[in-house]
């Protein structure tokens, strides 16, 4: 321990104003803030503080996400080798996910964390976590056949233009990962939708082997889309099947979500909201006859579980008000399902539904503050009269 | 008449070093200090010089804008120093205690409201009156709708003002009288304080109000009992302050003594002693510290107080000293992930949940993290009871919208109001000076 501390304070000159690495201080400061506690006591206020921090929160969020990253990364190698029509253990379908994914790990964190760096050098503050969580997000939210480039520039768009511009965490307005998605949904929808990107291709490292370019494979809810089910309730809970690398698995997802929700880090409000909104939507057009899935299929099928659970809940992007968040979530969830079933061209609706509220969710914040002040004006006016 | 209002929002916090109920007594000697920051909103004119002798309850300064405000001397004695910081700034005017204690004698015949306000005035029992909105030393002219005093507190380690009132009931009773005559007095007490009080309080609307830190601030009284409007003033106060009222009305003197806790982790035996304000903090300490370096001495409890040191002295307001460790001198590596069992959290993350609300912590006065922007939302919210969006009103502050902060309910609010969410902010936003800030920025321009 003292070692580390001498270490940094040996350090500390070289990357200070005037040193010979300051243009390095900002990673030098995250690296120090990531390994010590920072001894800094309060100057005004309150002497004591919580032992809570963002870092903690942020870390809290990834811990919830391993469950998702690990099937995710164990489902890679099954629908593979499944494809391939090989024999494997789970730990070597395991392992072939493993290599699949952890480039496009590393490469999310690099770009990401890579443009936080820099800007917290520009503007003389500290590295904010918010990436942390971000970067892993969106290595689980692709199609495992998004080529890594895409990725990166999508990443670097989002980062730069949904979150930098609007003043780094905790003030942008759209959910930073999903901005990077809807940036390749757009710019490449041949890559992040349609029968050809679910399953890996290719051999890595001697684990699997080569598929033929002619290989295609959906997604049970694109198959919805064409008109028959083949999915079971079971498959759909556990999550072997295809989908995007982290969204498949309900039981996995769920695990994350007892943690967020045990820690109070996630909204309980936002999240339950958006499972009665989406679960309600689909079993009225079930019984209309408009989608031939029953409600808790659409409820366990393709990001539903997710965007519920990581994404509709990040308190930065979602409603701030108690009772917003009620409607918020609810509305998420009712339009999620409203794209999937009205929609041909979309057989997944959740990203723009998150997409959608976000930008909503500054005004139902209003109504309810507006609400607190105009009482407030209220009992003045009749006080003073 | 005896109304009851439960909260459910906040946050009681235990910390090591609880005062246990015992009072000794601090003779009045050496150099007392009277601050006029511990006079919020009040410009200082010195009206004594070096030299010059003074009986307890002479005037040391008064305002600027109202010369009939004054604050007197806790002591008799000659005055040692009027100390002066940067651009002349009045710092403390210091005297030094001849150990007589010769009293200036008042008159106690007042009864009408005008009579008891300049009583008050001329004895500088105003000057400790303070008014809602902006949080300030009341101003004379004004009508006030209400008096509201609290006479209990729920932050850590805070004083008992049950057990500080032994032997003080009949000038409490004296003191609240005298209010009543300028206004409708409320008083706040907390349920296990009914029996002894509520006899006492005869003049006065009786609150019982049950519920967690910040159950006790006057502010939050305010908001449940009848809350403050724009273009209203409301004057508080403390249950001792009321005190020093009614020792005045009764003896015809002014009697500073406060009975205060000097609590904390850092302290050997944790008491409480009977002393005048200003009183040597080094006096207060002597021989009953664990160490003398790298801890926090207290002017007050630790989620409101302010920082002193050994060379400083006990403010006009304080009602409890209080020493933790300063946290300076711990080195915690990945501190974001660590279990950190002897530390306390509201969020489960930590095992603070685990280990039941009587176990009693020993913080430091690290801030345990960087500041960032408001991240988690309601957070605020969850630590103040009063019908305020807390979050929007940060910001509003945050961004100088005056119009918003007063539609928000900036008016309500003091400081002290915020320290528990301040206490528990993950983005570690210095909300009590925000609050400050915004309401002194609304008093200048509005």
């Amino acid at each position: 321990m003292n070692f580390i501390k001498k270490t940094f304070d040996k350090a500390r000159p070289a990357f200070s104003e005037g040193g010979r690495l300051k243009s390095l201080r900002s990673v030098f400061e995250g690296f120090e803030s990531f390994l010590l506690v920072s001894n800094a006591t309060s100057r005004s206020g309150a002497s004591i503080h919580d032992a809570i921090d963002s870092k903690r929160i942020m870390s809290m969020v990834v811990i919830a996400l391993m469950p998702a990253m690990l099937f995710g990364m164990y489902n890679i190698g099954y629908q593979h080798y499944m494809a391939a029509g090989l024999q494997g253990g789970l730990m070597e379908m395991f392992a072939y996910g493993l290599l699949a994914l952890l480039p496009k790990i590393v490469v999310s964190y690099v770009v990401g964390l890579g443009i936080e760096f820099v800007v917290a050098q520009y503007k003389h503050e500290e590295i904010q976590e918010g990436y942390l969580v971000t970067g892993l997000i969106v290595p689980l939210i692709l199609p495992i056949n998004c080529p890594l480039w895409m990725m990166a520039v999508a990443i670097a768009f989002a980062v730069i233009f949904a979150k930098e511009i609007f003043g780094g965490t905790g003030m942008n307005i759209f959910n930073v990962a999903l901005v990077a998605r809807a940036f390749l949904f757009f710019s490449y929808s041949s890559k992040m939708t349609g029968d050809d990107v679910w399953v890996a291709k290719e051999s890595i490292m001697g684990l699997g082997k080569d598929l033929p370019d002619t290989f295609t494979c959906a997604t049970p809810l694109a198959e919805v889309g064409s008109g028959d089910v083949t999915t079971s309730l079971n498959d759909m809970i556990v999550g072997l099947i295809p989908g995007s690398v982290g969204e498949t698995s309900v039981v996995a997802i769920a695990l994350g979500a007892v943690l967020l929700l045990w820690t109070g880090i996630a909204s309980w409000k936002t999240m339950l909201s958006v499972f009665v909104g989406g679960g309600i939507t689909a079993a009225l057009f079930h019984a209309a006859g408009t989608s031939p899935l029953e409600w808790y299929e659409h409820l366990a099928l393709g990001g539903f579980c997710f965007g519920a659970v990581f994404m509709a809940t990040d308190p930065v992007t979602s409603a701030r008000t108690e009772g917003g968040k009620y409607i918020y979530g609810l509305l998420i969830g009712v339009i999620a399902v409203l794209v999937r079933v009205l929609n041909p061209g979309y057989p997944e609706g959740m990203m723009l539904a998150i997409l959608f509220m976000n930008l909503f969710a500054p005004l139902i914040d209003y109504c309810f503050v507006q609400r607190n002040i105009s009482h407030r004006m209220k009992r003045a006016k009749a006080n003073n009269r | 008449m005896i109304r009851r209002i439960k909260l459910k929002k906040g946050l009681d916090l235990r910390l090591q070093g609880q005062a246990s109920l015992a009072a000794s007594t601090l003779p009045a000697e050496g150099i007392y200090s009277v601050m006029p920051d511990d006079f919020n909103g009040f410009s200082p004119r010195p009206v004594v010089k070096e030299g010059d002798s003074v009986k307890a309850g002479e005037p040391l300064f008064v305002s600027k804008d109202c010369p009939e405000l004054k604050v007197v001397s806790p002591v008799s004695g000659k005055v040692e120093g009027v100390v002066r910081g940067e651009r002349r700034k009045l710092l403390s005017i210091n005297v030094e205690a001849d150990g007589q204690q010769e009293h200036k004698t008042f008159s106690t015949t007042a009864t009408t409201a005008d009579q008891i306000k300049a009583l008050l005035l001329e004895a500088g029992l105003f000057a400790f009156i303070r008014q809602r909105p902006f949080d300030i030393v009341a101003n004379p002219q004004d009508t006030p709708k209400g008096i509201f005093v609290t006479a209990f507190s729920k932050m850590p380690l805070a004083q008992d003002f049950s057990f500080a009132l032994k032997g003080e009931e009949e000038h409490l009773q004296a003191g609240i009288k005298a209010l009543a005559a300028i206004a409708k007095v409320s008083v706040g007490i907390a349920p296990e304080q009914e029996e002894l009080l509520s006899p006492l309080l005869a003049d006065a609307d009786v609150y019982v109000i049950s519920g967690p830190n910040p159950a006790g601030n006057v502010g939050v009284h305010i908001n449940h009992i009848d809350p403050v409007n724009k273009g209203e003033v409301v004057w508080t106060l403390s249950a001792e302050e009321v005190v020093f009222i009614g020792r005045l009305m009764k003896h015809g003197k002014v009697d500073l003594t406060r009975t205060i806790a000097v609590a904390g982790a850092e302290v050997k035996q944790p008491a409480y002693v009977k002393t005048l304000i200003g009183a040597p903090i080094s006096a207060l300490l002597k021989d009953n510290l664990h160490r003398e370096e790298h801890i926090r001495i207290i002017n007050g409890n630790p989620l409101v107080g302010t920082k002193t040191s050994m060379d400083g002295h006990l403010s006009a307001r304080a009602t409890e000293l209080t020493v933790i460790p300063e946290g300076d001198d711990r080195d915690e590596i990945l501190g974001w992930i660590m279990p950190r069992l002897s530390d306390f959290s509201t969020n489960r993350s930590y095992f603070s949940w685990l280990q039941g609300r009587k176990k009693e912590y020993n913080l430091d006065a690290r801030i345990k993290g960087g500041e960032r922007h408001m991240i988690m939302s309601g957070e605020y919210d969850r630590y103040l009871p009063m019908d305020i969006y807390a979050g929007y009103l940060i910001k509003a502050i945050l961004t100088a919208d005056l119009d918003r902060m007063e539609a928000l309910g900036i008016y309500e609010v003091a400081p002290e109001d915020f320290a528990v969410a301040e206490f528990a902010d993950s983005s570690k936003l210095e909300l009590q000076r925000i609050v400050r800030q915004g309401l002194d920025l609304l008093r200048k321009e509005g």
